[in-house]
C-alpha cells in the first residue's frame, strides 16, 4: 500500500501545478513541479527495491509530509492551503505505520492489514476533500461571476441614481431663485401699485412744509410792521404763530420722511430681523397707501375707511416689511372688491373697508374688514395656493395670499382665518405672538 | 363773508387763519371749517345761512367732496352758496365731474393762496 503515498504526492504536484497554470506563478513553479514528479516516481522505484515495507512507509509519508509541510510555509501557495492540508492524514498515518515498524516491526507485520485499510482510508479521504473543495471552488466561481455581474449593475443604477439626483438638485436650485425672483418681482409690483399712494402721501405733507413756511415768511413782514408801529402785543401773538408753524413744518417734513422710509424698506430684500414693531402705526401707513394707490388709478372711487384701533397695544416681535406687505395686499383685495361690488351695483353701494387691532392673550389680532364681492365657496379653499388669481390676466400675480400666509404662519408662527359670505363681503383675521 | 372749508387734513385750519390774518382782523371774511363730507352736512344743517362759499377738497374719506358737492346742490337751493373745489389730483375727470355737479370754481393743490384771494375777492364783489 506504499504507493498510495507516492501516488498522493504526485497527484498533488500535478494538481497545484494545474492550478498554477494561467497564472504569473507558472513560470516560477512549472520547472519545479516538473522535476519533483519525476523525483517522486525515481524515489518510488528505488525505495520498491531497496527497502521493506515499513521503510517504505516511512519514506513515502515523510516525503508526502516535506512537500505539504514546504507549500504550507510558502506564500504563492496559500489560496490553495485546502488542496495539500488534507493530505495530512495520510502523511500521518504513514509515519505513524513507519514509526510503529521501526519500533515494533512484529507488532506491524502482526497488524499490516489494519494500517493498510488506514492508508486506504486517509487516501479516500483526501480524494474526497478534494471533489467536494472542487465542486465547493465551482459554486464560489459561479457565485463570483454573479457577485460581479451584480456589482456591475448596482454600479450602473448608482450612476443612474445619482445622475438623477444631481439633476433634481439643479432643477431645485433653479425653483429655489425662480422663487426668490417671483417674491421680489411680487414686493415690485405690490410697491408699483402703491407709487401714486406714496406721491399722493408724500405730496400732502410736502404742501403743508411749503405753505407753512411762505406763511411764515409773510408773518415775519407783518411783524415787522407790527413792531415798527410799536404794536408789541400783535407782534408777540405773530411770533407765537411763527413757532407754531416751524412745529408743525418739522411735523409734516417727518411725516414725508417717514413714508419714503417706508417705501424704501417696503422694496429691499427682507432682512428678517424681528423687531418690536407698532403695529397700530403700520397698519395706518398701509391703510392709507393702499386706499391712495387704489384712487389713483380710479378717480372716481371712494370709500369710507374705519379705523378701530385697540389702544396700549404692545409692540410685537415682526419683521415689519413683511407684515406691512401682508396688511398691503389684504387692503389691495379688500379696495379691489368693494370697488368690483361699486362697479357692479352703483351708486346705492358705500364701499367700506374697516381695519380693527386687538390683544387677544398673548396674541395681536389684525382684522381687514370690507363689504365687497366677498370670495364664492367653491374657490375659498383656493385662495392661498400660490399663483391662484381671479383677477384677469397681468392684473395680479396670484401670489399675494400665498407669500402672505407664508410670512404670517411659517415666519411668524401666526395664523390667518377667512370668513366670507358670496356678494356680502370678506374677513381676514390674523394673529401674531406678542 | 363766511366761508366753509372741508378738508380732512387739520393742519388746513392754522394755514387759513394764518394766510387770511389780515382779512379776517379786517372782517373780510371769517372762516368755519370741517373735517369730512359729513361734517360739512352737519354744519351746514344748522347755520346753511350764513355760510356764503364752500371750499371743499375732493380726495377725502368717506364722502367724497364730489358727492358734498352734489348734496348740497340737492338739498340747499336757497339761497344756492358758492362752491369751490380743491383736489390733489388737477385731471380732466375730476374737474368735468366737479362743473357737471355744478362747482362755481376748481383749484389745485397746493393751493395758490394769492390766486384764492383774488378769486374770493371777485365773488364778494359779484
Amino acid at each position: 500500500m506504499d504507493v498510495l503515498y507516492f501516488l498522493a504526492a504526485l497527484i498533488l504536484i500535478r494538481r497545484l501545478n494545474k492550478r498554477f497554470k494561467f497564472t504569473p506563478l507558472y513560470t516560477k513553479w512549472h520547472a519545479l513541479f516538473n522535476v519533483a514528479g519525476w523525483v517522486i516516481i525515481l524515489l518510488y522505484i528505488a525505495v520498491q527495491i531497496a527497502f521493506e515495507n515499513w521503510v517504505d512507509s516511512l519514506i513515502g509519508a515523510a516525503l508526502l509530509a516535506g512537500i505539504v509541510f514546504y507549500a504550507d510555509r510558502e506564500e504563492d501557495f496559500r489560496p490553495w492551503r485546502k488542496t495539500f492540508t488534507v493530505v495530512y492524514p495520510l502523511a500521518a498515518v504513514g509515519v505513524i505505520a513507519g514509526i510503529t515498524g521501526l519500533v515494533a516491526g512484529h507488532f506491524y507485520e502482526k497488524n499490516h492489514g489494519w494500517f493498510d485499510i488506514a492508508v486506504a482510508a486517509a487516501f479516500v479521504w483526501m480524494f474526497a476533500r478534494w471533489a467536494a473543495s472542487r465542486k465547493q471552488e465551482e459554486e464560489l466561481k459561479i457565485a463570483a461571476v454573479k457577485n460581479t455581474e451584480l456589482e456591475k449593475l448596482v454600479a450602473e443604477r448608482t450612476a443612474e441614481i445619482t445622475k438623477q439626483k444631481e439633476e433634481l438638485e439643479e432643477t431645485l436650485k433653479e425653483l429655489r431663485t425662480t422663487q426668490a425672483q417671483l417674491i421680489q418681482s411680487e414686493k415690485m409690483a405690490s410697491l408699483g401699485e402703491l407709487t401714486a399712494g406714496i406721491a399722493h402721501e408724500i405730496q400732502n405733507p410736502l404742501n403743508f412744509v411749503n405753505n407753512f413756511s411762505d406763511v411764515s415768511a409773510e408773518l415775519i413782514d407783518e411783524m415787522e410792521e407790527e413792531l415798527t408801529k410799536g404794536d408789541i402785543e400783535e407782534a408777540r401773538a405773530i411770533a407765537g404763530d411763527i413757532k407754531q408753524n416751524l412745529e408743525k413744518i418739522r411735523h409734516h417734513g417727518q411725516r414725508a420722511d417717514g413714508i419714503v422710509k417706508g417705501m424704501l424698506q417696503h422694496s429691499r430684500a427682507s432682512s428678517n430681523v424681528k423687531e418690536p414693531t407698532d403695529v397700530n402705526k403700520l397698519a395706518d401707513e398701509y391703510f392709507r397707501l393702499a386706499y391712495h394707490g387704489l384712487r389713483a388709478k380710479d378717480k372716481s372711487f371712494n370709500a369710507e375707511l374705519i379705523t378701530n384701533f385697540a389702544e396700549k397695544l404692545p409692540t410685537a416681535e415682526m419683521v415689519p416689511q413683511d407684515i406691512g406687505r401682508v396688511l398691503l395686499n389684504l387692503f389691495n383685495n379688500a379696495f379691489y372688491a368693494v370697488q368690483k361690488k361699486q362697479a357692479a351695483m352703483g351708486d346705492g353701494f358705500k364701499p367700506t373697508v374697516e381695519v380693527d387691532t386687538a390683544l387677544k392673550g398673548k396674541h395681536i389680532e389684525i382684522v381687514v374688514k370690507d363689504n365687497g364681492t366677498g370670495i364664492p365657496d367653491d374657490i375659498r379653499e383656493k385662495i392661498m395656493q400660490p399663483f391662484f388669481t381671479t383677477k384677469p390676466t397681468g392684473q395680479g400675480t396670484g401670489l399675494g395670499l400665498s407669500l402672505s400666509y407664508d410670512i404670517v404662519v411659517k415666519a411668524h408662527n401666526g395664523k390667518i382665518d377667512v370668513k366670507s359670505k358670496d356678494g356680502e363681503g370678506s374677513e381676514f383675521r390674523i394673529s401674531i405672538p406678542v | 363773508m363766511k366761508i366753509l372749508v372741508v378738508d380732512d387734513e387739520a393742519d388746513v385750519q392754522p394755514l387759513f387763519l394764518q394766510r387770511f390774518r389780515r382779512e379776517i382782523r379786517d372782517h373780510e371774511f371769517e372762516f368755519d371749517f370741517a373735517l369730512s363730507g359729513e361734517d360739512a352736512l352737519n354744519y351746514l344743517h344748522d347755520k346753511h345761512s350764513e355760510v356764503v362759499l364752500i371750499l371743499s377738497d375732493i380726495n377725502m374719506p368717506g364722502m367724497s367732496g364730489l358727492e358734498l358737492l352734489s348734496r348740497i346742490r340737492h338739498e340747499y337751493d336757497e339761497p344756492p352758496p358758492m362752491v369751490m373745489m380743491i383736489t390733489a389730483y388737477g385731471d380732466d375727470e375730476n374737474h368735468r365731474q366737479a362743473m357737471e355737479r355744478g362747482a362755481n370754481d376748481f383749484l389745485t393743490k397746493p393751493l395758490d393762496f394769492n390766486l384764492l384771494k383774488e378769486k374770493l375777492r371777485t365773488f364778494t364783489t359779484e
